[in-house]
């Protein structure tokens, strides 16, 4: 994985540092809250309903052991013991007080971590694919990418101060699991037909009030010109995106004004611009000294079928649970890519307790893992374990509460913090994710039902990504009491759409109930094999809905 | 007004006129409206002259005579309005302007340093931009990621310079 060198490690330490300051000024009056805030933001510090909250970056969601400790100790001291891993590889914690932040930004970078730009107006924490450097289609190990655009974009002297935040994803493979469509910027790294490596970029994607899918603008951008593109579109943006009303201010508004083939040119013409300059063309050399970093580890010869594995398999039967659903294919045979669901039964989705974090440290050091990764559906992933080495790792997740064998079940669910924790929320989503959790809980139930990805979310802001749910469900508000909307069909991979909303929304005690006879109606309609967002896909909305709001018209006979 | 320019205290010697105010003796500072309405005129008078753009106002709207200019003014109407940023490297690395780029309005010392890295030479700010604050914005972060305007070399340019032997140009 990356490691600093002495330039990162001092840039990092120096804005450590500067935010110290900055928050002295605050508390003695020098600055004002009004002022203060957009600084603090971009520092990752929020203030939430009960307490300061600290988001901080996991960039493109890699971890090492030592990494994961420090995140565990900082729970520890500083926080109420858990933190809570975000839908943008982050993680939270959600009770620090201000004047210990810079005392844990200090701990944090010790172990070259920060929390640079994972809020605010400016382009945030980059994401990627993460099964990166695990999986056989991969056209290059999308990381490189977004190490080079976290260095570039790290206190940008010109996109620092946006008109709104600014998300960008890369993904190194034809499936997408980074959800590169719903990015203000989605990279796609793709091999032209002479053999080179480039990139096919996405801009205008995302959720929130107005969610739209990325279009693409560039077909092929060349490796030495990515960061001369990227620059182009941030230029335009930061030109020429509204600034007048914060709900149309980010990119996807801009570029749905202007239209797609005008933003192209102005682009465009930015980019040749730039590109005379010169002096953001990517060296080779650079590329290649960032890749190297992230080299897969040398793989082990091993035969693909393990008797450990079988053997396990077939005596245990929550092992042979968890290999259906949380292993992955592996590039190298004999490996396997490993899920560790942050999703048990009743749980809060993406929380992990100090001491959980600390036992996933010591495993990944007994079994020889360099790395772990955090996912965008906020679960853990071990990229690179042998097979026949999972039976005893699995016997240890379990120990850790950490071995619920749902990856990609009904009760994987996505889910903000909402209205328990969060100022912007409109609605609890946590108890609502909670009840679901413990409605499908029967693993055969869920085995039955298949693939099928519930996101939710207390807001419109969409952390929750309720717009990419095959069922996405959203908190509102009506004067005072919490109500949730119903949403079908949305996908954030790469058979990407937005969810389509049903109709009125249900009250807290009824949601439940209509996912639960949404879901009975997809078992009656389904064809053999068909996933529940084909079987929508192929009868629409109509045989749900009528489903969903059924006992609303019964109560109103 | 207090005027930083080029690092330290210096004399605002432009008249800032409305567009309706008659013109005065020397250097003058004029909204884009007043220059384009009366460019022939302004440029004739053969003394420095100034125009303030808005944030919404590109430099690239100056049109001809911007060489002619001897200060833009760029407007920050608040801290959070980051437009002057773009514009001021579209000024100094696209269009080639030499003059003195001034901002003026709100912004923080926390901006200063990306400023100068954009272009800009002056400040016409509150009473917190003082050459002390830029002095020490200046040394905040020894080293900076991205090329701007300025000379300062990159980490990429330093570490290929460090490791010359793995550095291929």
């Amino acid at each position: 994985m990356y490691r600093y060198d002495e330039f990162d490690a001092r840039l990092v330490s120096e804005r450590v540092e500067q935010f110290a300051r900055q928050i002295e000024r605050r508390l003695k009056g020098e600055l004002s809250e009004d002022e203060f805030k957009p600084l603090r933001l971009m520092n990752g510090l929020y203030l939430q309903l009960h307490a300061y909250m600290l988001r901080v970056a996991i960039p493109y969601g890699t971890l090492s052991s030592r990494q994961l400790r420090m995140l565990a100790h900082v729970a520890r001291r500083y926080d109420k013991g858990y933190g809570h891993f975000t839908t943008r590889q982050n993680i939270q914690y959600h009770w620090p007080r201000l004047i210990d932040v810079p005392d844990i930004l200090r701990e944090l970078a010790s172990v070259q971590m920060h929390a640079l730009q994972t809020s605010g107006n400016c382009i945030r924490n980059v994401t990627a694919d993460q099964f990166a450097g695990a999986v056989a289609d991969e056209i290059e190990d999308p990381r490189i990418l977004a190490e080079i655009v976290r260095q570039w974009s790290s206190l940008h002297p010109e996109f620092s101060f946006l008109p709104r935040k600014f998300k960008i994803a890369v993904s190194g493979t034809p499936e997408d699991r980074a959800a590169v469509r719903f990015h203000d910027i989605g990279i796609e790294i793709i091999r032209s037909a002479s053999g080179d490596t480039g990139y096919r970029i996405f801009v205008g994607g995302g959720m929130g009030r107005t969610p739209y899918l990325g279009l693409c603008i560039a077909d092929f951008v060349a490796r030495d010109d990515v960061l001369a593109y990227l620059e182009a579109i941030l230029r335009v943006y930061n030109m020429e995106g509204r600034r007048d009303n914060i709900f149309k201010a980010r990119i996807k508004i801009l570029v749905n004004a202007l239209g797609l083939e005008e933003m192209r040119a102005r682009v465009r013409r930015e980019f040749e611009e730039i590109r005379k300059e010169g002096s953001l063309n990517l060296p080779e050399h650079e590329h290649a000294r960032i890749a190297t970093y992230f080299a897969p580890p040398n793989f082990e010869t091993l035969p693909d079928t393990c008797l450990e594995f079988e053997t396990a398999c077939a005596r245990d039967g929550d092992f042979a649970a968890f290999s259906r659903h949380n292993l992955s294919r592996h590039r190298a045979s004999g490996y396997a890519i490993v899920t560790i669901s942050l999703k048990p039964t009743g749980g809060v989705p993406g929380d992990c307790s100090a001491d959980q974090m600390d036992g996933l440290a010591q495993l990944m050091d007994a079994f020889g893992l360099a790395e772990i990764r955090v996912s965008h559906e906020q679960n853990l992933v071990l990229p690179h374990v042998r097979k026949k080495d999972l039976p005893a790792l699995h016997d240890r997740l379990k120990a850790l509460g950490l071995a619920s064998p749902n990856s990609g079940l009904a009760s994987d669910i996505i889910c903000c913090p909402g209205l328990d924790y969060c100022d912007l929320a409109n609605a609890r989503s946590i108890p609502i994710a909670q009840e679901l959790s413990r409605r499908f809980s029967d693993l055969a139930r869920q085995e039955e039902i298949g693939e099928l990805k519930i996101k939710m979310s207390g807001c419109i802001n969409a952390c929750g990504h309720h717009h990419a749910g095959h069922i996405g469900i959203l908190g509102v508000d009506k004067k005072g009491v919490e109500f949730y909307q119903l949403q079908l069909g949305g996908s954030g991979a790469e058979d990407a759409a937005i969810a389509e909303i049903m109709g009125p929304a249900f009250a807290k005690d009824e949601i439940v109930d209509a996912v639960e006879r949404v879901i009975a109606a997809y078992l009656n309609l389904r064809q053999p094999g068909e996933r529940f967002l084909d079987c929508y896909r192929r009868l629409g909305l109509e045989p749900f809905k009528n489903v969903a709001y059924l006992e609303q018209l019964h109560a109103a006979y | 007004m207090p005027l930083i320019r080029n690092g330290g205290w210096a004399h605002d010697e432009y008249t800032a006129l409305t567009d309706q105010a008659p013109l005065a003796e020397g250097p003058v500072l004029v909204s884009l409206t007043r220059f384009h309405s009366e460019r022939e005129l302004l440029l004739a008078r053969n003394q420095p002259l100034g125009v303030r753009l808005s944030s919404a106002q590109s430099p690239e709207d100056i049109g001809p005579g911007l060489h002619h200019l001897s200060l833009v003014a760029l407007e920050f109407p608040t801290f959070r309005d980051g437009r002057g940023f773009s514009w001021a490297r579209l000024l100094r690395a696209r269009l080639g302007f030499l003059g003195e780029i001034r901002a003026v309005g709100h912004f923080l010392i926390d901006q200063l340093a990306f400023m100068e890295r954009c272009g800009i030479n002056a400040f016409d700010g509150d009473a917190r931009i003082t050459p002390e604050a830029l002095a020490a914005a200046r040394v905040e972060f020894r080293n900076v990621y991205q090329p701007a305007v300025d000379s300062r070399p990159t980490i990429g340019r330093l570490r290929a310079k460090a490791h010359p032997v793995d550095w291929k140009p």
